[in-house]
C-alpha cells in the first residue's frame, strides 16, 4: 500500500490489530499517554467515520466541508481577530477558551493510520473541532467536562474511543461529580446530543462573528445547566 | 557521482561493497533510503535519542529476550582477562561492558577493585567530539564508547545501579575516530553498533589501529538468515511485528522502521568478513547465532 497523505503509515490488518489492543491497553495503565488514546481512536473508528462521512454528503453545509476541507490551526485561524469579536461571540469565547487553558489549535496529533484519504480528514476535522464542540457546549476542560463532552461525540458519531471514553471515564469521577453528573449534566447532554444537529456538519469557522446564545438556538442546543 | 555510481555496478562484489559501504560515495543507507552521508549520522543520533530510554524494554519486546542470550555467548566467545584492555564501541546502555565486568568476577574476583585512575567519585562521561587532534590514554580498563549522550546517561545509571560504576570509563565519541593513541586495547567489541555508522570500513580501520598488537576486533550483529523459509517468517515478523510495537511500547515507529530496514541492507556473513580482512586483519571468520539472525565476526591484528 501507498502512503496516500503526508502522515499516512500504512499498515495491514494484523498490524492494526496489534496497534489498536496495544493502544488500548495502554491508554488504561498510562492515561497520560494521549498518542494511545489517538491512535486507539484510529485504528477502531473506520466504520463509524464511513457513517460520519455519508452523514456530511447528505447535508450541505456537510459537504462543502468535505470539498474544501477546512483546517483550524494558528496559520489559518487568526487568533488576533477571534480576539477583537465582542464578548458572546463564538469566536470570543474560542479565542478566551483557548487562553484560559492555554492551548492551542496546533496541537492536535496528525492522523496515521486510515486508509482512506477522505476518512482521514473526517477524522482530523473531528479531532480540530474538539475545542470548539466544549466552547459551544460550554463544557470546561475538568474531567466532568471532559467526559460530558465525550458523551456527546459518542452518541453524535459513535466513535468507538468517544464511547469508551465516555464510559470509562465518568467511572473515575470524584464524588461530587459524580453526583452533579447523574443528577444534571447526563440527562442535558444526551437530550442535546441527539436533537442537536451534527456538529461535524457545522462550518464553525463561518460563524465566528455569530453570539454564542444564537448560535446554540441554531443548532438546536438546550442551555447547558449552570455553574458547571 | 552518478557516472561513479553508475561505474560501481560493474565491478567485483568486493570493490562495490566497500564503495557502498565506505569513504568515496556521497550517499549512503539509511534503512532503506539513500541520503546524503553528512546527513546519515544526523537521523542515527535522532533515532538514539528517541529510543534511549526504552531500548532495553524494547530489545526484549522484539527478540523474545533472545538477545540476552546472544551477548552470554558473545562475552565467551571474548573470554575475558583481568589484564587486558578492554573498550566496547557504540556500547551505549552498557549491555556488553557489563557482561564483560561480571565475568571477570566471576572468574577473576581479585581484580574487582577499583581501577580507573584517578580515583573518580561521580563517573564522568567524557566528551571527545571535538576533532581536534589531541589523542588520549584509556582511563579505565573498561572503556565504553557512544555517540549519543542519551544512550551514555542511560548506561551510566545502570552502572550505579548495578556497581560498576567506578570500573568503566564512559566516552562520547564518534567510532570512526577514536580519540584514543595507536594500540591501547588487547581487545575492540562493537555490538549492534556498526550497522548504524555511515562508513563501516572506517569503523573497522580504526578498530585496527587502537588494538594492540596480538589484539582481537569482535562485532556481533545482525546478518542474513540462511534458510529460505526462516527468512519468510523473520521477514513477516519483522514488518508486522516490529513497529507497532514500536508506536506502542517507545510511541516511535519510525525508528524501529529504520531498525527493520538497517538489517537487511547491513552485507552479509561473508561480503563483512572480506571487508574486515580488506582493513589487514587476519584470520577472520564468523560465526552464526541463532540461523544467521546474528553473528559474530572475530579477527586479529597480527
Amino acid at each position: 500500500m501507498d502512503r496516500l497523505y503526508g502522515t499516512h503509515k500504512p499498515t495491514n490488518l494484523v498490524q492494526k490489530s496489534i496497534l489498536a489492543v496495544g493502544s488500548g491497553v495502554m491508554s488504561i495503565l498510562d492515561p497520560s499517554r494521549d498518542d494511545m488514546i489517538s491512535i486507539f481512536g484510529e485504528t477502531t473508528g473506520v466504520l463509524a467515520l464511513k457513517s460520519m462521512q455519508e452523514k456530511m454528503i447528505v447535508d450541505p453545509e456537510g459537504d462543502e466541508i468535505l470539498k474544501k476541507r477546512p483546517v483550524i490551526n494558528t496559520r489559518t485561524v487568526d487568533l488576533n481577530f477571534l480576539k477583537s469579536l465582542p464578548a458572546g461571540t463564538l469566536g470570543k469565547e474560542y479565542s478566551n477558551f483557548l487562553a484560559k487553558y492555554n492551548l492551542t489549535p496546533d496541537a492536535r496529533r496528525p492522523v496515521s493510520f486510515i486508509d482512506d484519504v477522505e476518512l482521514a480528514y473526517v477524522m482530523r476535522r473531528y479531532r480540530e473541532i474538539h475545542d470548539l464542540t466544549h466552547v459551544t457546549l460550554g463544557m470546561p476542560i475538568n474531567m466532568l467536562g471532559e467526559v460530558t463532552v465525550k458523551w456527546f461525540e459518542g452518541i453524535q458519531y459513535g466513535l468507538p474511543m468517544c464511547v469508551l471514553g465516555g464510559f470509562f471515564g465518568s467511572v473515575r469521577l470524584g464524588p461530587r461529580h459524580t453526583a452533579k453528573y447523574l443528577n444534571l449534566t447526563l440527562p442535558w447532554i444526551v437530550r442535546t446530543a441527539r436533537q442537536s444537529r451534527l456538529f461535524i456538519n457545522v462550518y464553525f469557522e463561518k460563524h465566528w462573528h455569530k453570539p454564542l446564545v444564537e448560535f446554540r438556538r441554531e443548532l438546536n442546543i438546550i442551555e447547558p445547566p449552570p455553574k458547571l | 557521482m552518478f557516472i561513479r555510481s553508475l561505474l560501481s555496478i560493474n565491478r567485483c562484489s568486493l570493490l562495490s561493497l566497500v564503495r557502498t559501504h565506505s569513504t568515496s560515495s556521497n550517499t549512503t543507507h539509511f534503512g532503506f533510503d539513500e541520503v546524503p552521508e553528512h546527513e546519515k549520522q544526523a537521523r542515527v543520533n535522532q533515532v538514539f535519542t528517541n529510543v534511549a530510554d526504552k531500548y532495553d524494554l524494547m530489545n526484549d519486546i522484539m527478540s523474545f529476550g533472545v538477545h540476552r542470550v546472544w551477548k552470554n555467548y558473545f562475552i565467551q566467545v571474548v573470554r575475558p582477562n583481568p589484564e587486558w584492555n578492554y573498550i566496547d564501541v557504540a556500547g551505549g546502555t552498557g549491555d556488553i561492558a557489563f557482561r564483560y565486568l561480571k565475568e571477570l568476577n566471576r572468574f577473576h574476583p581479585s581484580s574487582s577493585s577499583s581501577s580507573v585512575s584517578p580515583p573518580d567519585p561521580s563517573p564522568q562521561i567524557t566528551n571527545a567530539n571535538s576533532s581536534e587532534k589531541t589523542l588520549v590514554y584509556p582511563m579505565s580498563k573498561c572503556v565504553v564508547a557512544d555517540i549519543n549522550a542519551n544512550m551514555l546517561a542511560v548506561g551510566k545509571q545502570r552502572s550505579l545501579e548495578n556497581n560498576l560504576h567506578d570500573r568503566i570509563q564512559w566516552i562520547e565519541t564518534n567510532a570512526e575516530k577514536l580519540p584514543f593513541h595507536d594500540g591501547q586495547f588487547d581487545v575492540y567489541t562493537i555490538a549492534f553498533g556498526i550497522r548504524n555508522c555511515t562508513h563501516i570500513d572506517r569503523v573497522v580501520s580504526e578498530a585496527y589501529r587502537v588494538l594492540k598488537k596480538g589484539g582481537r576486533f569482535l562485532c556481533l550483529e545482525f546478518s542474513q538468515v540462511n534458510n529460505t523459509l526462516l527468512q519468510y517468517f523473520y521477514d513477516q515478523y519483522s514488518k508486522t511485528f516490529i513497529p507497532p510495537m514500536g508506536q506502542i511500547i517507545a510511541n516511535d515507529w519510525k525508528s524501529y522502521q529504520y531498525l527493520i530496514e538497517s538489517i537487511r541492507v547491513f552485507p552479509k556473513q561473508t561480503e563483512f568478513a572480506d571487508l574486515i580482512r580488506s582493513c589487514n586483519f587476519r584470520y577472520v571468520n564468523y560465526e552464526n547465532l541463532s540461523f544467521g539472525i546474528a553473528a559474530i565476526h572475530s579477527g586479529y591484528k597480527l
